[in-house]
């Protein structure tokens, strides 16, 4: 027991020596040469202390800063968009120090060759980093400027090294640099290693072979190498081409999950009540206009705001679809037409409404850290966290309402009325309960739509209106009343936009998509889905 | 709980009479507009009190445009029940054809001096005119495209809505994204139509400079008389047998198709003929406004022309005119004073009408004569 403490005071002492001796270093940089950085910057590294990399990386970023009033060196969290007060770190625990004013520190200079030592020490300790995705990012920082140093360290690095993709990418990074060794043989081996990368960089590398100058000589003066840079480089487009498509097939999915989840609600109360509800994109805003809301309501916790934002959104745009359905609508019913004009109506309040609250200018809503950056699958496919989220999101929403529509007392009420109504009522079902109920959840999805919308778009007072006629095709497009329709139809057309758009613009191919709409419905005059029974004959 | 929504509806069947008593009323009305407004701009000298100045002029014949658009709408949604959301497509259309025509006439003296090419092709380096430009030079041609490009789009359109039996809200919506559609092809700069920025700086129409107030108050005249002359047009095919058809259609499309009338030929005849109209009012508009611009193909341009109608009288020619003047008398007088309020105003009044006036205020002022 004893043994135990005294061990653990020992290695205290220990930890602060190293501390001791790191700070120490590091206070040097106030006023060193530029020369003598770099040497200051070896030492550090050889500390072996554990923050070492965290200080030469805010070192590199121009984030190292001292203090004017008692010279310790301090890491500043961001210095993005200049702001007057910035946050502190203390670089030996890492820990949060409060914050100081702009003009109380002062920065430690960098210039160009020092950020080069500081990339690659940077990159050298992160390669020997016990996470796999930070190996795998200094293997690719390294692959940009290889050096003697890096490729040694490479080498070495391959031998040990457990994980396949970091191996992977250093066999790549290793085998491009080869590609400038005298050796053809070496060359042609290197060709075969390269052949598995996807990236844009081994392509160009390798098309760089195969360049001619002026007077008809090769950059590769190997005909063996040349040949097998062209077959490559055959494999390597063909990858990508098939990558690209997977990601085009992905922006089409996320555009057309935001499609179907407006369509969703507008499935809702255009088909299963026959409403039209043109002010179903301004509920939409209404629910982006929550979220900001509840985030400025709740700074210090961005992300925990969006998911709160969820359930409010719901709330505040179904109340107002309540509202609006036994105040307006409710008087309409039989009439499509004037309660097309109702609700317009409604919606230039409602927009309007907004404009006076909350001014005529956009709003930022804050992208929560969880949901920024890209989920990297390989060199040539990345997916933004956004755009994932909201598919999952959709196809979540998607399933609660269908579960709600199926397993639920409501959704057997909605459907007996909208199915027959008169019968309905003799079986005891309040019809106007379920009327305003069906628009209010209708409504409620158009507000949680529109907390997906404010992570996509700026929300603004004519946030509704750019998406309302999409959403309206939508509905046309799969079928009046059919939720499957909404989620097919959603999809087809996210897609096909997308897939359209690298060869006509995004306008023209929002133009060729409501074409292909019009023609559509000449075969198919009832959507996609088309709702079978009495209920869906007019006079 | 359903409201009973088509007794009015007989009504202006056999208010045949009633139609034509008021039709002189708006005749008259319109020709004494036609013969104060040139007095009262180009006999009364400008230091005078009653002096029209040129802004009320352009506004009125603003106004007559809008009349006429109304009226066109009225046509085809009051009579024959086809809700169109896409109007204000016909009507820029015809506009875009005028102003390509007014472009062709600045000639040399735009900001480039270029001697055939208009100016916004020079700025996005255009090298020659494209071909749908050819021909606008000469007023005859841009004259018959005016008439044309409205009618053609409405043919094709109609023949595929009509043909599949879209009816009702699908097909207000379809107009709508049929609108939309343009408003998009029509903002981008390679189409050739002046992208965004549209056409303006417009210098004469078929020699007459556009700034005077003589050719003012010439174009407002024309616009009287083109108003006077759809005014008839409409009331001829409204009370003629045909016009009985499009009613019947209104109220019951398949009892008319089994008594065996071709029904969607009707529609498609009426609906083009009501683009045309549309077509001539823009083509009008735009040397009185001195700008197009895609904006115009904006949706919500087309849902205000529906209010218009609907606060006016539907199913009533002069009601819809009516309506029109006054709606856009209160939009011009809010957005002036109030600008703020405007949309309340407007979103309110959709609300309002549809709610309690499904005659508007036409049908109001007619049952309050009938009770008397």
């Amino acid at each position: 027991m004893l043994l135990l403490v005294l061990l653990s005071v020992r290695s205290v002492r220990a930890q602060s020596q190293t501390d001791n001796n790191f700070l120490s270093i590091l206070g040097e940089l106030r006023k060193a040469s530029f020369p003598d950085k770099e040497a200051i910057i070896d030492r550090l590294s050889q500390t072996g202390h554990p923050s070492v990399r965290v200080v030469l990386t805010a070192f590199m970023e121009d984030r190292l800063f001292f203090r004017n009033d008692n010279q310790t060196i301090v890491i500043v969290k961001s210095t993005d968009g200049n702001p007057a007060v910035l946050d502190l770190v203390d670089p030996s625990s890492l820990k949060s120090i409060g914050t100081a004013p702009m003009g109380n520190l002062t920065r430690i200079d960098t210039n160009n060759h020092l950020r080069q030592v500081l990339g690659t020490t940077v990159a050298h300790f992160a390669l020997s980093s016990p996470e796999a995705g930070v190996r795998l990012d200094a293997v690719r920082e390294m692959m940009l400027s290889p050096d003697e140093k890096s490729v040694a360290l490479l080498r070495e690095r391959s031998a040990v090294e457990t994980n396949s993709s970091v191996k992977k990418g250093i066999a790549i990074a290793l085998a491009l640099v080869a590609l400038d060794d005298p050796d053809a043989q070496v060359r042609l081996d290197a060709i075969q290693t390269l052949r598995i990368s996807a990236s844009q960089d081994v392509r160009n590398k390798i098309a760089g072979l195969l360049d001619q100058s002026s007077d008809g000589k090769f950059t590769e003066g190997d005909a063996r190498v040349r040949n097998a840079a062209s077959a490559a480089l055959v494999v390597i487009d063909r990858w990508r081409t098939f990558y690209s498509g997977i990601e085009t097939l992905f922006f089409g999915l996320s555009l057309g999950s935001v499609l179907v989840l407006i369509a969703i609600g507008l499935a809702i109360t255009f088909g299963v009540m026959g409403v039209i509800n043109m002010a179903h994109g301004e509920l939409m805003m209404l629910g982006a206009y929550t979220t900001y809301v509840v985030q400025t309501l709740m700074p210090g916790h961005i992300g925990i705001s969006i998911l709160v934002a969820i359930p409010a959104a719901f709330l505040v745009s179904a109340f107002t679809g309540i509202l609006i359905e036994r105040t307006v609508i409710r008087f309409l019913y039989g009439r499509p037409l004037e309660t097309l004009l109702a609700t317009f109506g409604v919606s230039l309040i409602l927009q309007q409404l907004v404009r006076s609250v909350f001014s005529a200018l956009n709003r930022s809503v804050v992208t929560p850290e969880w949901m920024s950056g890209t989920l990297q699958i390989n060199d040539a496919l990345g997916i933004t966290y956004n755009r994932l989220y909201i598919v999952i999101f959709t196809l979540l929403v998607f399933a609660a309402i269908t579960m709600v529509l199926k397993r639920t007392r409501l959704g057997l009420d909605i459907r007996a009325v909208s199915q027959n109504r008169a019968m309905a009522r003799a079986m005891g079902v309040r019809s106007e309960w379920v009327d305003a109920m069906t628009f209010g959840l209708g409504s409620g999805i158009a507000g949680v739509a529109g907390v997906a919308l404010s992570q996509l778009t700026n929300v603004g007072p004519n946030l509704g209106q750019s998406y309302i006629i999409d959403s309206f095709m939508v509905v046309v497009f799969g079928g009046v009343g059919n939720l499957w329709g909404a989620l097919i139809g959603g999809m087809s057309m996210g897609i096909v936009n997308k897939l359209l758009e690298p060869y006509s613009g995004a306008v023209l191919a929002k133009i060729f998509v409501l074409i292909a709409l019009i023609l559509f419905i000449q075969a198919r005059p009832r959507g996609l889905f088309p709702q079978s029974g009495r209920s869906s004959e007019n006079s | 709980m359903l409201l009973p929504q088509r007794s009015w509806i007989n009504r202006s069947v056999r208010g045949t009479s009633a139609e034509a008593r008021a039709g002189k009323w708006f005749l008259s009305v319109l020709a004494f507009v036609a013969i104060v407004v040139p007095i009262f701009n180009q006999l009364v000298p400008p230091t005078s009190a009653f002096h029209l100045s040129a802004y009320a002029l352009t506004l009125i014949g603003k106004y007559m445009c809008f009349a006429m658009l109304a009226m066109a709408v009225d046509l085809i949604w009051g009579y024959c029940g086809i809700l169109s959301l896409g109007h204000a497509a016909f009507f820029s259309l015809g506009g875009y054809a005028m102003g390509m025509y007014l472009m062709r006439q600045i000639g040399p003296r735009g900001v480039y001096g270029d001697p055939v090419l208009p100016d916004f092709m020079v700025f996005l380096n255009w090298k020659s005119l494209p071909w749908f430009w050819y021909g606008f030079n000469h007023f005859i041609f841009a004259a018959v495209m005016m008439l044309l490009v409205p009618a053609l789009v409405a043919l094709v359109f109609g023949w595929f809505a009509f043909r599949s039996r879209v009816t009702g809200v699908y097909f207000s919506i379809i107009t709508q994204a049929l609108s939309y559609a343009l408003m998009l092809a029509f903002f981008r700069n390679d189409m050739g139509f002046g992208g965004n920025n549209g056409f303006t700086d417009f210098k004469d129409l078929l020699g007459f400079d556009l700034h005077s107030d003589r050719t003012r108050v010439v174009l407002l005249l024309l616009t009287a008389a083109a108003l006077a002359a759809s005014y008839l047009a409409c009331r001829a095919i409204v009370e003629s047998r045909a016009g009985r058809v499009l009613r019947a259609i209104r109220d019951a499309e398949s009892r008319t198709r089994f008594l065996g009338y071709p029904v969607e030929s009707f529609k498609l005849w009426v609906f083009v003929f009501s683009a045309v109209i549309a077509g001539i009012a823009g083509a009008l508009y735009v040397p009185q406004i001195g700008i197009i611009n895609p904006g115009e193909f904006a949706p919500i341009n087309s849902i205000e022309v529906v209010i218009w109608v609907a606060v006016g009288g539907r199913g009533t020619l002069f009601g819809a005119a009516a309506g029109a003047v006054l709606v856009n008398y209160a939009k011009t007088y809010f957005t002036g004073a109030l600008p703020e309020v405007w949309l309340y105003a407007l979103g309110s009044m959709f609300i309002f009408v549809t709610l309690f006036l499904p005659r508007g205020i036409i049908g109001l002022v007619q049952s309050r004569i009938k009770a008397k």
